[in-house]
Parts: structure tokens; sequence; C-alpha cells
């Protein structure tokens, strides 16, 4: 046989790569499968490692395999579990190469204990299935009063939550009377126990009831996902606040409940949507109305006697005195007037008749000329020569006076 | 809402609770705003209205948060843990 100068070849037709190019088909075609981009895997945490970076490295096996694992620090400051070699998790990620080694790993961002996955599954199913019965529904929410005078409380007799919430309410609305039905609110007692509580506290003629616990796993709220608890929640005829756990944890109570709060103490801030300073606020605006009220009615009453005031001032008989007063006057003086015209027609009429009596006067005769001659003795007049005699003493009158003579012949 | 009405359930404003002195501070206004009132009786409801708005501050100045708890049947006084 003659030594061939090449290699035969395995097969023909075969493509020849680079380890590059390979990787990168090999993470090509695992980035391109949709189970393993978004996968929860299973297994027990090993060879756990967490440097100065932040990142999290670990291994997950079981008994037959191992996965490498990669949590980034975004993802790892999210964690609120804690995570020691041995745990059995669940790890939820997605599946890709990590070129420089050939290596494929899983790349996590959450974990959970093993079972919180079933309780999960549980939570869902239950979930569907009173949402499908209508325990949920938006017209059967209740109205959270806003000014309530009576609060119960569901919860723990010693846990924060009720600190927090007594604390809440005393600050915001101390006017409230508070009624407290202790209950576990973890463990195998605590749903009969929270159905007991929920239910006595239903007949107690309360404005409002807050279900509350503090924050804990899934495992330790799990009482609050009981579907007896759940229930009766829904059937309480007093308004329910339901207040478990943290910001981000769900409950079905919440969803049964009339309103949920993201925490025990914001469930007592809803509970008290009016505070006492409100209340303050709206006693002193009721003082100032009733003092503009009531000034305001004296203001009119004042302005209603001015007037009153002023109509008696123009019926008075004071004015009608004077008006009175006046018209004597003019009554005085017109009688003055008419007195004076008639005494200027009695003088002028005397004028006339003076006149008249002037010329007929018999010194104007005189004047002209002519005398009376009278008797000095008797006085009688002599108009006749028969009746002087001679040397009888007569008396001559012409017009400026008289002189006495004696009749000679 | 005549006077002898008001006249009749008027009662001493220290026996009120917080929420009756204030719906009653509320009639008052709103008879002082809305009725023509006689001055007379005007000056006694703004008197009246005033008791209740002092008495109102005062129950909000003095109220405590009354803590009672429920358990069976019995409702007892709670005390609260010290902090």
């Amino acid at each position: 046989m003659q030594p061939s100068l090449f290699p035969t070849p395995l097969s023909q037709g075969g493509q020849t790569f680079t380890v590059s190019k390979l990787t990168f088909h090999l993470r090509k075609l695992l980035e391109e499968d949709e189970i393993l981009q978004d996968v929860w895997v299973q297994g027990e945490i090993s060879n756990l490692s967490r440097p100065a970076s932040g990142h999290i490295y670990f291994t997950l096996k079981d008994a037959n395999a191992s996965l490498k694992c990669v949590m980034w620090k975004t993802s790892a400051a999210r964690l609120n579990l804690p995570l020691r070699d041995g745990m059995a998790v669940e790890v939820h990620g997605k599946i890709g190469v990590y070129e420089p080694q050939g290596q494929y790993q899983l790349y996590a961002d959450q974990i959970r204990a093993v079972g919180e996955g079933a309780l999960y599954q549980e939570f869902m199913r239950l979930k569907a299935m009173l949402e499908a019965e209508g325990l949920f529904d938006a017209d059967r929410k209740k109205n959270i009063p806003e000014l309530p005078r009576k609060i119960g409380i569901v919860t723990s007799a010693t846990g924060a939550a009720l600190r927090d919430m007594l604390n809440t309410l005393r600050r915001r609305l101390p006017l409230v009377e508070v009624l407290l039905a202790p209950s576990p609110v973890q463990g195998t007692e605590a749903p009969p126990a929270l159905v007991k509580a929920i239910n006595m506290l239903d007949d107690q003629q309360l404005d409002v009831i807050i279900i509350a616990r503090g924050g804990g796993s899934i495992e330790d709220l799990w009482a609050f996902n009981d579907e007896r608890v759940v229930r009766t929640v829904a059937d309480a005829m007093t308004p329910i606040i339901c207040g478990v756990g943290h910001e981000t944890d769900f409950t079905l109570c919440d969803f049964a409940a009339d309103l949920r709060a993201p925490t025990p103490t914001a469930a007592a801030e809803l509970a008290t949507q009016i505070t006492i300073l409100d209340l303050q606020a709206e006693v002193q605006t009721y003082k100032a109305r009733l003092a503009s009220s009531t000034f305001n009615l004296i203001a009119e009453q004042k302005a209603l006697l001015s007037a009153l005031a002023a109509q008696l001032r123009y019926l008075s008989p004071t004015r009608l005195i004077q008006s009175e007063r006046q018209r004597v006057d003019e009554l005085t003086r017109r009688a003055f007037m008419s007195i004076a015209y008639r005494v200027n027609l009695q003088k002028n009429h005397l004028e006339g008749i003076q006149k008249r009596l002037e010329a007929l006067s018999p010194l104007a005769v005189l004047a002209r000329g002519y005398a009376v001659v009278t008797r000095k003795d008797d006085g009688g007049v002599v108009s006749r020569v028969a009746q002087a005699k001679p040397g009888q003493q007569i008396r001559v009158r012409v017009v400026d006076g008289q002189f006495d003579a004696e009749v000679s012949e | 809402m005549s006077k002898a009405s008001t006249k009749k359930t008027e009662k001493n404003v220290e026996d009120l609770s917080y929420e009756e002195a204030l719906a009653e501070l509320d009639q008052v206004v709103s008879a002082l705003e809305s009725e023509q009132s006689q001055l007379e009786d005007a000056i006694r409801l703004f008197e009246r209205g005033q008791a209740l708005a002092a008495r109102c501050g005062v129950l909000l100045e003095a109220a405590e948060l009354k803590v009672k708890q429920v358990v069976g049947d019995e409702v007892s006084a709670f005390e609260a843990e010290s902090e």
C-alpha cells in the first residue's frame, strides 16, 4: 500500500471551524432555544463563591450532573435568600456559553428555596379558582370610611406590626377606638385562628378591620393564602384593609380584601384618611363661619336700624313744626305786604281829598284880592251894606292875615 | 328646625362626643348662615356654636387612642408592650 500524502478524511463534506466560530455557533444554538432562555433548575448549591465584584458564582448539582451558575451583582442585590453550600434551591435564568473556557452555564436572575415553586403553583391555582368564583370582583369591594370611630385589628399581639399600627393611629387619629383580636399569623394554627378573629371583629359593629402581618418569606405569609382565611375576608360585612408583608408581597387576602395596603403601617394610614389635623382645620373653618355669619347678621341689623332711624327722623314732628313755622313766616310777610298796600292806598286817597278841599277853600278867593269882613262884636259876616253902620268896629280878613277897621260912612 | 326643637335637644356641651358636637356645630353654622334669625336667637346660636367649637378643640387636643382586645367573648383593656 502506498502511503498517502494526506490523511484520509474521516467524513466527506464536513466544514472546518475555528474554535471561536464553533463556540459562537454553539452559543447561538443555545440562545435560540426558548426553553433554555427561561428555565427553573432545581439542585443543590456547591462551590459557592462571592468575590468582591458582587457577582455570585456557584455550581448547581444533583446526583448525576452539575451546572455552572453565575448571578450578576444586579440580580444578586435583589436576592433575599441567604445562600450556602448544600442548600437545595431552584434557580431561574438562561443558559449561555462562556466562550474563553468553552463552558455552558446558567446566568441566574432569581433563586428560591425548594418548595416555593410548589407553593407558588398552589397560590396560582387557588387564585384562579377564587377569582373565577368572583371573590375578588371589584363590585364586591366595600368603601373604606374616611373617618372611622372604631377600628378592628387582627394581628399578632406581640409583633412589631401591631406597635407600628398603633403608633400610626395614635399619631393620625387618636379619637379612634381600637379593638384588637390577637391571632397567630403563621403556622398551622394561624388560619383557623385568623378566621375566628376576623369573624369576631365582624360582629362588633366596627367601621373597618385591618388584617396585618410584618414581612417574611412566602411560607411565613402562607396563612394569608389559606382558602378559609381568604373566604372569610371576602365574606366579611365590615370593610377590610389587608396589610400583610412588604411592598412586593401579594397574598390572596390582598385580593379578597376591600383595600390592599403595602405594609401594616400603610394599612393604618389608609384606615385614617382624615387625620386629626384635618379635623382641627375643619373646626377652625366652622369657627370662622360662625363668627362671620354672626357678624354679618349684626351688620345687617345695624344697617336696618340706621335705615329705620333715618325714616324716624324724616317722620319726626320737629320737621312738621319747622314747616309750620315757615308757613307762619310766609303768612306774616304777606300780611305786612297787604297792610302796606292798603295804607298807601288810603294815603293817596287822602291826598286827593286834601287837594279838592284846598281848591274849595275861601282863602283861595282871598288870594285873588277879595276880603272877608266880620263884625268885631258878634263876629257876624258883613256881606251887605245894610249890615254895617258908621263907627262900627269891623275885622277885615285878607289872604295872609287880618286887620281891624272902623266903618266911616 | 324650630327654636323649640333645638332647645329641647340642647345638651350640655361637656356631655357631647366629638361627632355630636361637630354635627351640632354644623347645624348651628348652617342655621346662622341660612335663616333669617332673630338677633337674640342668632346671638344665642353664636354662643352655642362657640362652645361647641371649643368642645371639639378640647376633644381633639385630649384625644387618646383607646385600645381594647377581644379574646373569645371577652373584651378587655389591652396593655401595649412598652418599647
